[in-house]
């Protein structure tokens, strides 16, 4: 369908009603095309077909985050984490590839970058995180010039960090800096200080891996992580808590510190997070001006009616990781919730599981689960008690393990 | 009594709807690693649960929940389920097409 035949089509339905050639229920209009928005338009559609679903997404595919720490250990590549969106096409799900600049919820309309709205029954804001740059002083000019990366959204920034740590000097150290929690992919620093030590381990032993954490210890894992560190890059990983970056000077490659200036010569600075720029814009924001607060038994933003909100850009539930996981599951709640609310029924809590894998070595990998169910006491979702844990120790089971879910998540979102 | 019966049998009806829902809600939790309606992808290192027997299904869960069947995660996950849960997605996941 040609982008004007569809804006026709767009406004048509939002007159008329029931201008389309098979009469549909209702429109849901998503937008964002990752774990969370990709996975609710497929959900939807594969619940009830009769509900039409327009996915808006800004980019022409879908670059994993989840492996993207294997691009960056030289165990995986770009290619291998890049999957089309024309999967959600064979279900029904019309794609626009534009970007959402606002949504005007008192007229339930989303108005486009390259001009016209697209009106909405129900809305799903699945747009992942921003950085709050400001908070690292100098960090958009470093960035400018190259000096730092954060590589904490899979794509250029994880092509352009491999290439520093390929040119790196045998000898040289790359520093990692992690954001004070809650952000995207608690385990994901981890996971990348033990892919580049691996790398170095193979290719530059001299060099080291610093981890300049604002925390003050390993948020996610500790126990399988730092054994793994000892057992394998002794020498050559360096963990330190408490040290949050507050400021970035690119040219003299220095990271500082509350009480310290830190050199390195890759310098991968994470910024703290908030709730992608479209949830700002359209009033989804509710808690320390960086998360939205949702209903967890339907996805409904707490702050406006008729709009769902999934994934990292969520307030998280307690004990709930912002993950890859989680966002395909925030979506099968809100897929089911927006299928019975737009057939008249009630919806039902929807229990959910989260798992994540990280690598440690090219081949061994460790794991964390959590099943999550609706308690009507304390108005969330929680954590079932005895449900859950981590892995008994690093394993290549679970590294294969970790290959099936990658492949099957990206599958059970996109195709 | 007519009117009693078929007011008995919509109810059948609609809660063998409403169960279904709810095996299917609580089963797709699960697509994550098994694949969307229980069809893992081709070669994976895990049960395509399409089409399994139900009993089957419910059994191996239970023996998960129990420890009597080691695992390396499902252990950890089938703790999450009540039997009537168990059920629910083991009769969801064997009405499925492979």
């Amino acid at each position: 369908m040609k982008r004007r035949d569809f804006l026709k089509l767009a406004g048509a339905v939002s007159v008329a009603g029931c201008a389309t050639a098979t009469p549909s229920k209702a429109r849901v209009v998503v937008v964002g095309g990752g774990f969370g928005g990709a996975t609710a338009a497929k959900y939807i559609r594969l619940w009830d077909p009769s509900i039409d679903v327009v996915l808006v997404e800004r980019d022409a595919s879908f670059v994993s985050c989840p492996i993207s720490n294997l691009v960056l250990g030289g165990y995986s590549s770009m290619q291998e984490i890049t999957r089309g969106y024309d999967g959600l096409r064979r279900h029904g799900v019309q794609l626009v590839r534009d970007e959402a600049t606002a949504v005007d919820t008192s007229k339930k309309v989303v108005r486009l970058a390259r001009g016209g709205d697209i009106a909405y029954e129900r809305l799903i804001v699945s747009p992942g995180i921003d950085f709050t740059f400001g908070d690292v002083a100098g960090y958009e000019a470093a960035m400018q010039e190259g000096t730092v990366l954060h590589a904490w959204k899979a794509g250029p920034q994880t092509v352009a960090l491999r290439r520093q740590l390929e040119e790196m000097r045998d000898g040289g150290v790359y520093i990692l800096s992690v954001p004070l929690a809650p952000y995207r992919c608690p385990p994901g620093p981890y996971e990348r200080a033990s892919m580049v030590a691996a790398y170095f381990k193979q290719a530059k032993p001299r060099s080291k891996v610093l981890v300049l954490d604002a925390n003050p210890d390993v948020t996610s894992k500790g126990g399988l992580f730092k054994r793994a560190w000892s057992d394998l890059y002794q020498g050559i990983l360096e963990f330190r808590g408490n040290s949050r970056a507050v400021a970035v000077d690119g040219k003299s490659r220095t990271v500082k510190l509350e009480l310290e200036d830190v050199k390195g010569d890759v310098l991968n600075v994470v910024p703290p997070h908030r709730a992608g720029e479209i949830a700002a814009r359209s009033g989804l924001i509710t808690t320390n001006d960086r998360w939205c607060d949702v209903d967890w038994r339907t996805m409904e933003s707490k702050a406006v009616k008729g709009v769902h909100v999934l994934g990292d850009a969520t307030l998280s539930a307690p004990g709930m990781p912002k993950s890859g996981s989680m966002a395909n599951n925030h979506a099968k709640i809100a897929a089911a919730a927006i299928v019975e609310l737009l057939n008249g029924r009630a919806p039902q809590p929807v229990k959910i599981i989260n798992t994540c894998y990280s690598f440690v070595s090219e081949k061994e990998g460790i794991r964390v689960s959590s099943v999550h169910e609706w308690d009507a006491g304390q108005g969330t979702l929680v954590a079932v008690k005895g449900s859950g844990g981590v892995s008994a120790a690093r394993s290549e089971a679970e590294g294969t393990f970790a290959w099936n879910w990658a492949r099957t998540i990206w599958a059970d979102s996109l195709a | 009594m007519i009117r009693t019966l078929t007011f008995v049998v919509a109810l059948a009806a609609a809660f063998s709807a409403h169960s279904q829902e709810n095996g299917r809600n609580l089963a797709s939790g699960c697509a994550i690693c098994h694949g969307t309606q229980g069809n893992a992808l081709p070669g994976a290192p895990v049960i395509p649960l399409a089409g399994l027997p139900r009993e089957h299904i419910a059994t191996q869960m239970r023996a998960f929940r129990d420890g009597s069947r080691p695992a390396t995660v499902m252990h950890q996950i089938a703790k999450g389920y009540t039997d009537a849960q168990i059920d629910a997605m083991a009769a969801w996941f064997s009405s499925q097409k492979r």
